[in-house]
Order: structure tokens, then sequence, then C-alpha cells
């Protein structure tokens, strides 16, 4: 492969556009490599950089996200409701395209199946009535997390600083694996509290999501299957192995977390002690 | 156990990010309602025929397609893009001036940052459909490239280009951050 000079072939107006890019984490290693060649020698392209560092995170800060009115909800909620029971003479014209021939809970089955069956493994199961209470305080200790500004207790991508820091203060010893390579570098840990009892919480990232992998003792006494289920918008897996019940709750897509639960069920790699 | 209750499951949860991508893109809460129930409507009629894991970036492609239908009947003036930017600009920087919202009885910090939110916004609110839709999706919804390039219906590099150029251009308005540096509003000018 024939390099170019590093940093030579480079011009601002190019750099101003891959900048973005780099700064969203979109940018290829080359491409990395060459901007950051780039920016060390062009104070002008520095400065662009970081002002447009400094605007992404006023965007992601300060840009209103608003959320659906109430009244809407209910008239969508009534009106898919009302069209399932008017009777057949009604709703032949949205029957014909909108009723499928098996059941739709078959057609969410699939699509289940899909993202697991990348995962090695595939699993479907409905989910118990306590279930679903335990998965509404994980996605609401999720949330709190991301916004009281108590994310972590102990910061840190090395999981041999994470996992002791546990160790110390819960009696149980959660998968703490640093899964950077993977794309899904750690953050750190945090002490909780879920369905009645104190848990760990393993702070993951991918791209600008953060995810939250609750771990506590299990009452099941069979390493469990994995379940998927949607609360409020977010993803969340939940799985049993070596004695302890594994949550994953996030905003990324179902595919990626399905990733990330798979390689923490796989177990850490052999690390020299 | 029926259409109702998994189109409730599937697609429902996504409905805050359907309503935000409709209200920035309409502009107002009245038309952002009326562009998600068409589109709702939409999805639940086709839903049979859906197959893919992400009922996210497919209800979001539908509200963006009805927002952008809705934009070139009403607005059609916001989805024109010039190669001017400076045209664009000063168009911009026109309505920009107006939008500064009024003093209210609160510490200078908390107005700074106040007022710095709804500069910031307004600005956003300011781009021309194409590139503040890039915007939104990548830094309220958090999307990649491909997920937005998926969800407008464009090659990736023009997700690239644009939001490299919308960022351009909000740069351009807003000025440097008074956050960012020493000093800045609370310190008085």
């Amino acid at each position: 492969m024939a390099d170019n000079p590093v940093g030579a072939a480079m011009d601002c107006k190019r750099a101003q556009l891959l900048i973005n890019a780099y700064l969203d984490g979109e940018l290829d290693l080359s491409g990395s490599l060459e901007l950051e060649a780039h920016l060390a020698e062009c104070p002008n392209c520095r400065a662009q950089q970081e002002e447009l560092a400094r605007l992404g995170r006023r965007l992601r800060g300060g840009l209103e996200n608003h959320v659906a009115p109430e009244d809407l909800r209910t008239r969508l909620e009534q009106m898919t409701t009302q069209v399932r029971h008017l009777g057949p003479a009604q709703t032949t014209r949205a029957r014909a395209s909108a009723w499928p021939r098996r059941p739709l809970l078959a057609l969410a089955a699939s699509v289940l199946i899909a993202i697991f069956a990348s995962g090695g493994t595939t699993y479907l199961l409905m989910q118990p009535a306590s279930q679903d209470a335990v998965a509404a305080e994980v996605v609401a200790s999720h949330i709190r997390s991301l916004m009281a500004d108590h994310l972590v207790d102990v910061v840190s991508s090395d999981q041999h600083t994470v996992k002791p820091w546990f160790d110390g203060r819960l009696d149980l010893a959660p998968a703490v694996i640093d899964l950077k390579a993977e794309g899904f570098p750690l953050v750190g840990g945090r002490l909780d509290y879920i369905d009645g009892q104190p848990v760990a919480a393993i702070i993951y990232q991918r791209g600008k999501h953060l995810i939250n992998v609750f771990a506590w003792p299990s009452t099941e006494t069979k390493e469990g299957p994995v379940r998927a289920l949607t609360v409020r918008g977010y993803n969340l897996l939940t799985w049993s192995s070596g004695d302890l019940t594994y949550w994953a709750v996030s905003d990324v897509n179902g595919k990626d977390l399905a990733a990330l639960q798979h390689l923490i069920a796989q177990g850490a790699p052999p690390t020299p002690e | 156990v029926g259409a109702q209750a998994d189109f409730t499951a599937v697609v429902m949860p996504h409905l805050d990010e359907a309503y935000n991508l409709a209200r920035w893109l309409t502009g107002n809460a009245a038309d952002a309602e009326d562009v998600v129930q068409e589109s709702l409507m939409k999805a639940f009629k086709h839903f049979a025929g859906f197959r893919g894991p992400e009922a996210r970036a497919w209800l979001l492609t539908i509200v963006r397609r009805a927002a952008f239908t809705w934009l070139s009947a009403n607005r059609p003036r916001q989805l024109v893009l010039t190669d001017d930017e400076a045209g664009i600009e000063a168009q911009n920087r026109a309505t920009i001036v107006t939008l500064h919202p009024k003093a209210a009885e609160t510490p200078e910090s908390l107005l700074a940052e106040k007022q710095d939110s709804a500069i910031l916004n307004a600005a956003v609110e300011a781009l021309p459909a194409p590139f503040r839709e890039m915007v939104v999706l990548r830094e309220i919804h958090g999307l990649s490239y491909k997920e937005i390039a998926a969800i407008a219906e464009i090659p990736i590099g023009t997700v690239m280009s644009r939001l490299a150029r919308a960022r351009a251009l909000l740069l351009a308005r807003l000025g440097a951050s008074p956050f960012g540096r020493s000093g800045g509003l609370a310190n008085g000018r």
C-alpha cells in the first residue's frame, strides 16, 4: 500500500468536512490518522475543531427534545384500538392491508429472533407481570442515572479497577469486561437499588449512547435464557448467568444491545493476573 | 393478543421520537400532531408488512416523509438549498435578532444560560429543512450517519456534507460559545 506522506495531502477544506465526521465518531482509522496529522500542523483547523466540539456539546445539551402530548398518545391508542373492534364491514379497506394472515405475535417473534440469531442463540419468552415491574424499575434507574449526574461512582475504563471496587461493596462479583475493542468501552461502575436490594450497575458506552448493565443475585437456579422487552422506548435484555441476574438497558438499537449481551455472556477473555 | 397489542408494543414506544422529529420539521405543535397522527395511521395500516428489526428507523422514515410532504405544501421555501451559504446566512440573520427572549428577573448566569438555549434552538429552527433534519437526527436522536442516511433516503456522504454545512452555518450565526471560554456573558461585556 502506497502511503501518503502523513499530513501533506490534506487541504483545509477537506479537513473541515472530516472534522465533523471525526467528532461524530464516524471517521475510519485511516481518515482519522490523516486528519490528526493535518490538525497537528494547522492551528486554524485545530481552532475550528474546538469550535465544532463546543457547538456539539451546546447542541446536545441545549436543543429541545419535544415529547408527544398526552392527548395525542391517547388519541392514537384509541384509534388503533377502534380499528380493531370495528366490524368487517366498516374496516374492509383497513383490513385488506392492515391485518396479517398470521398472528402478529409471530411477527414480533420473528423480529426478536432476527436479533438473537446473530448472537448465536435464539430465544423468545413472554414476560410475567412481576418482571414488568422490575423492568420498569430498571428503566427508571437508567433514566435517573443519566439525569441526576450520578452515572458512575467509580470512573474507569479498566475492568481490573471496576471489578474489585464492587467486590469490596457488594457480596457479588458481576462480569466486568472492557469491550472497547468491540465498540463498547467501559465507563465505570455504580451502586444502585432495584427490586428491594442493592445492585451493581456497570456502565458501557456505544457511540453517544450509554448502557447500564445491572446485576444482582439470581433467584433462578439455572442459567436463564435471554429475554428481550421494550419499555418506554428503551430496549432491555435480561438473562441469568453464574448465580446472577443481569439486566441491560439502553436507547441503543436492539442489535447493538444483543451484541453487548452476547459479549458479556461469553465472559471475560483470559487476562493476566 | 392482537395486532393492536403488538403495534402498541413495537411502534408506540417510539412515539416521542416521532413527535420530536415532526415538531422540529414543521416548526409548530399543531401541525406536528397532524403529521404524527397521519404517520402512525400509515404505520398501523402497513404494520403487517413490517419485517425489519428496527421499528424506530421505520417509523422515523414514515414521519420524515410525511413532514417533508407537509413542508412542500406549506413551507416550500424551507426546502430550497442554495449554494450560496452567505445568502442563507444573511436571510437568517435578519430573523435571529428578534428571537432573543425577554429579560426576566433571574440571576444573571441563569438568564444567560436560558438565553443561550433559546438562541441555540432558534438558530436550528432557522436552518433550511434539509440541514435542520440532519442536526435534529444527529444531536437529539443520536443516530449514526448510516441510520440518518436510511431515514432521510440520501447517501451517507450527503449526510456528512450536510451536517458539516449545517454546523458551519450555526457557528457563523451563533459566534463563539458564551460558556466555552473564560469570561462569557455572565461577566458582562
